[in-house]
């Protein structure tokens, strides 16, 4: 039953992933059928074909990879729920990007955010699950409540909820009314997207989905956000906004993308890291997108067509590896069922090829040439550089500092997946889970590998990928860049013109295969044939033992002292001594907290505010039927008064 | 079919002078700490009999190593040959300049960055880990300020692309008339240079002691042919650096057309040129003290500054 339904799932996937090729390729679609008020309408066109492609290329993946990893559930939990919430997961995230009708996308909206919301609890006997879950509901339903406001406002001017009338108003909205649809849709997107500080709900939501639910969420669902604000900003309101809407949306990416990776830095939990990155790429999406519309909003059309090229090239790019590292997560925890980094180790030799997977993984969101993070991380940092064309002296500033920012968050993304890898997968096991692990099931292996391939393929391949992004960009901001970002025949990129930049991945990838075998012609030219012996690591003396090693809390000790500002780390170490001696200890305890500042003094004080008032109003339910009969007849009184 | 022959063989000279060289600076810098210390100091060519002995050397192997162990080495001398063929050295007309520019640069030494981390973390042995702890601390220090104070110059130069740079510099081409940004982008790139080939006061190539030592750390497990290329690739890394700086802000000689004795020239005045860095280097190595881990932040906030500074006056200059 389980397997069939994942396997349906996953044809569905391929069938969805092709029908997203084909249709990006020339024209847009159009059909719709409609019922009094609302019209079930959908449109594919470059923009919505563009997600379809990326939700289900991670979305096949993750049916392949579902195969192995639902036998984990067995017995424990219904795998045709499972499997049935997980394909509908897919078609609501399908319908949200194709929807060309405002109640039409609510209700896909609605019914991601709630099937999403199942699958995080799918083991609701844990009680940190269920509070996951709830805390996630919360929060979307506040986003939610965002959007439809969005929605309304556009409504009002419109007259209609279809999406043609959205683009083309019958009375255009005034500036006050426009800069409100550009708050709330940031607000309410933003949520769903894990913008800070937006973000708390979705380090906790996030890992505790089953793994590749979490890879969806994670990889896809928040990249639906990513479509909805581009859909409004540059297709609804036709990409006429002033330059401070760039400027918010540029400096939310950029606190986002560090605050996600340094936080990040803290979690020992491979899954809570890696929902972290979430937090960190979608901030350098913004940071290509918020460039994008400075841009736009100075009237340079070429830049700001690079701006959102460079944001939805990392939107594919960042699926594919968010997806392949959850998957390897995932299948951490099927083989040694722990989450914690610091029980792994050495499990490269256990788990070889979920070792590899993941190390491409890390490289990719790391952004190291030859893989996919490169490129798109690349085409940020070349639309931050050009800002020097902007006439305000204030954002040629701003510009560098953010590729400042955006440099330093991609070094700690390294030093971050360095831990990961490092900590989990190297040196000596650290528990007996990882001491017994076991590689993966066929069918896990073949969905990372599907998706470790991608990444190296978008990586040396951006003459493909930038035409097919091309056709989103080109009609939003009303020119065709990708002749000009690809020189040489596609063999390089180069935004601007040879002269001011310019890379070539594929070549950058022949240059290091190169250099690699020249580096082993030297070693045998000087060396001879290769013979090795191998030995323990030298232990000071004593027998090496993983009690030894560096554990991944202190790997990043000198990263958190050095930023210790933002972390406002709360250490306690507690000492027990012999009694006959204070020289010895018989037992230490060390605790380590980071302060979780935007819950602490954003969230808790609202919620006080409404746990206060919830209070006071405690005293309408007393529990007697007579007072609440009294109740419903003073309301009937009240609307019939009303009515009259 | 000409053009191809002309740019594989610049490929081919730029590789061997950079293998060539790189020992060399090493031994360079060697000498003059030993002159400085009133020692004799070994020739300056020891390094290259170095390389050979570690070459013949058997390597031994840590058991509680992955492939990572192994296979890091060799990563690490591609991607830092790679970094070297994006920057020029005797000639502004690097063939290889369109493959990538100052992020590609930075992102490749990134590379052998991420792979020394997990190879020092592999052995298991408390000191790779906290060597590999360190290094993390540094480079993310490091990188922005590197990326800014390139910024600053590119503005001037009106690209990112190394050679471009060089070639337009070389020819006096969109020089500005004050040249405090670049005087305040070539102390910050300093510092990162420092910072990035593990140099005094950021870490101390020539210390074994586990309360200093970073780089030496990470690899202190390595023996034979691995520990050859890595020894190789960390003096290929200090090249790469000085001839950045010394291209990027005094690019004068440097062959800029593709004349065999327009590139003689540049050969010679190259090699003048990184060797007075490198004695500057072992100058400043006798004239310092190591800091303390935790003081280095405060050495890379000024390098970062710095380049901040260095942009902010190229708007006030140009406006």
């Amino acid at each position: 039953m389980a397997h069939s339904l994942s396997c349906v799932a996953g044809l569905f996937g391929i069938a969805l992933g092709l029908a997203g090729l084909v249709a990006s390729e020339p024209l847009t679609l159009s059909a719709g059928s409609s019922i009094p008020y609302l019209s079930f309408a959908i449109r594919l066109d470059p923009l919505a074909a563009f997600f379809v492609l990326t939700i289900s290329l991670v979305g096949l993946a993750a049916s392949i990879y579902a195969f192995g990893y639902v036998t984990e559930f067995y017995g424990r939990h219904s795998i045709g729920a499972l499997g049935s919430l997980f394909s509908g997961f897919l078609l609501s995230m399908t319908l949200v990007v194709m929807a060309d009708n405002g109640f039409c996308f609510l209700i896909a909206w609605e019914l991601m955010s709630l099937i999403s919301y199942f699958l995080v609890v799918t083991e609701h006997e844990k009680a940190n699950v269920r509070y996951a879950g709830f805390f996630y509901l919360v929060m979307t339903h506040i986003g939610t409540a965002f959007v439809v406001l969005t929605y309304l406002i556009l409504f009002q001017s419109a007259g209609s909820f279809s999406f043609e009338a959205f683009r083309h108003p019958e009375q255009s909205l005034p500036e006050g009314m426009r800069a409100l649809v550009f708050l709330a849709a940031l607000i309410g997107f933003g949520t769903k997207a894990g913008i800070v500080p937006l973000h708390v709900w979705l380090p906790y939501a996030h890992p505790a989905a089953p793994s590749h639910i979490s890879a969806l969420m994670s990889g896809v669902m928040i990249k639906t956000a990513i479509y909805a604000l581009i859909r409004v900003y540059f297709d609804f309101l036709g990409g006429q906004f002033p330059w401070w809407w760039g400027f918010v949306v540029l400096v939310i990416g950029a606190v986002s993308a560090l605050l996600g990776v340094m936080y990040a830095l803290m979690e020992h939990e491979l899954k809570s890291l890696l929902a972290f990155h979430s937090v960190e790429n979608i901030g350098i999406i913004l940071l290509g997108i918020g460039a994008g519309m400075i841009f736009q909003s100075y009237g340079l059309k070429e830049l700001a067509a690079l701006g959102l090229l460079a944001g939805l090239y990392h939107t594919i790019n960042h699926a594919v590896f968010k997806a392949l590292l959850f998957f390897g997560a995932g299948s951490l925890l099927y083989a040694t069922h722990t989450r914690s980094m610091e029980e792994y180790g050495g499990l490269l030799r256990r788990m070889p090829w979920t070792g590899v997977f993941f190390l491409i993984g890390a490289v990719s969101i790391s952004g190291l040439p030859p893989t996919n993070g490169f490129v798109s991380e690349w085409l940020v940092f070349q639309s931050l550089f050009l800002s020097f064309q902007i006439p305000a002296v204030f954002l040629k500033l701003m510009l560098p500092i953010a590729a400042a920012v955006l440099a330093l968050t991609g070094v700690l993304a390294l030093a971050c997946f360095a831990k990961a890898f490092g900590i989990s997968f190297l040196a000596l096991a650290r528990s007996s889970h990882a001491r017994h692990a076991e590689e993966v099931p066929i069918a896990m292996r073949i969905g990372m590998g599907f998706l470790a391939v991608s990444c190296v393929g978008l990586g040396v391949a951006p003459m493909i990928v930038v035409p097919l992004i091309d056709r989103i960009t080109g009609p939003l901001t009303g020119v065709s860049i990708s002749s000009k970002v690809l020189a040489l025949d596609g063999w390089a990129l180069a935004p601007a013109n040879m002269e001011f930049s310019s890379v070539s991945p594929p070549m950058l990838a022949v240059m290091l295969i190169g250099g690699g075998l020249l580096g082993l012609f030297l070693a045998f030219l000087f060396g001879g044939r290769l013979l090795t012996r191998s030995y323990k690591t030298w232990g000071c003396g004593i027998t090496l033992s993983p009690r030894m090693e560096y554990t991944a809390t202190g790997f990043v000790q000198p990263i958190k002292r050095v930023f210790s500002t933002i972390y406002q780390p709360t250490v306690k170490l507690e000492t027990e001594f012999l009694e006959e001696s204070r020289y010895f200890a018989k037992q230490r305890r060390f605790e380590f907290h980071i302060e979780p500042v935007f819950e602490k003094y954003l969230y808790d004080p609202i919620v006080d505010v409404f746990v206060g008032i919830a209070d006071r109003l405690r005293i309408l339910q007393a529990g007697s039927l007579h007072l609440y009969l009294a109740y419903i007849f003073v309301t009937l009184v009240i609307l019939l008064l009303f009515a009259s | 079919m000409q053009p191809l022959i002309q740019a594989v063989s610049l490929v081919a000279a730029q590789v061997i002078v950079l293998l060539v060289v790189s020992p060399f600076l090493v031994g360079l810098i060697r000498k003059v700490k030993a002159r400085f210390q009133c020692r004799r100091g070994a020739n300056v060519f020891q390094p290259y009999a170095d390389l050979a002995k570690l070459f013949r050397k058997q390597p031994v192997i840590s058991t509680s190593s992955s492939w990572v162990f192994t296979a890091t080495p060799y990563i690490l001398f591609t991607s830092t040959l790679a970094a070297g063929l994006l920057v020029p050295t005797f000639t502004s007309q690097t063939p290889l300049n369109f493959a990538g520019n100052i992020i590609a640069l930075v992102y490749l030494l990134a590379i052998g960055t991420f792979f020394l981390i997990l190879a020092g973390l592999d052995t298991g042995s408390a000191f790779g880990g906290m060597g590999s702890s360190r290094e993390a601390i540094v480079a993310s220090l490091t990188e922005p300020a590197m990326i800014l104070s390139i910024f600053a110059i590119a503005l001037t130069a009106g690209s990112t692309n190394l050679s471009t740079i060089v070639h337009k510099t070389a020819l006096l081409e969109g020089i500005v008339t004050d040249p405090s940004p670049y005087l305040m982008a070539l102390a910050a790139l300093f510092i990162v240079a420092l910072a990035e080939t593990g140099r005094v006061p950021i870490d101390n190539p020539a210390t074994h002691l586990e309360l200093t030592m970073i780089h030496e750390a990470m690899v202190l497990e390595y023996s034979g042919r691995y520990l050859a290329l890595i020894e190789w690739s960390a003096g290929l890394k200090l090249a790469v650096f000085l001839s950045l700086i010394a291209n990027v802000f005094a690019p004068w000689g440097i062959g800029t057309t593709p004349t065999p004795a327009a590139m003689g020239i540049g050969l010679v005045v190259y090699l003048v040129k990184i060797s007075g860095l490198a004695v500057l280097i072992g100058t400043l190595e006798c004239m310092f003290a190591k800091l303390r881990l935790f003081r280095v932040t405060d050495l890379l906030g000024v390098a970062f500054i710095l380049a901040l500074l260095g942009l902010l006056f190229f708007y006030i200059l140009r406006s």
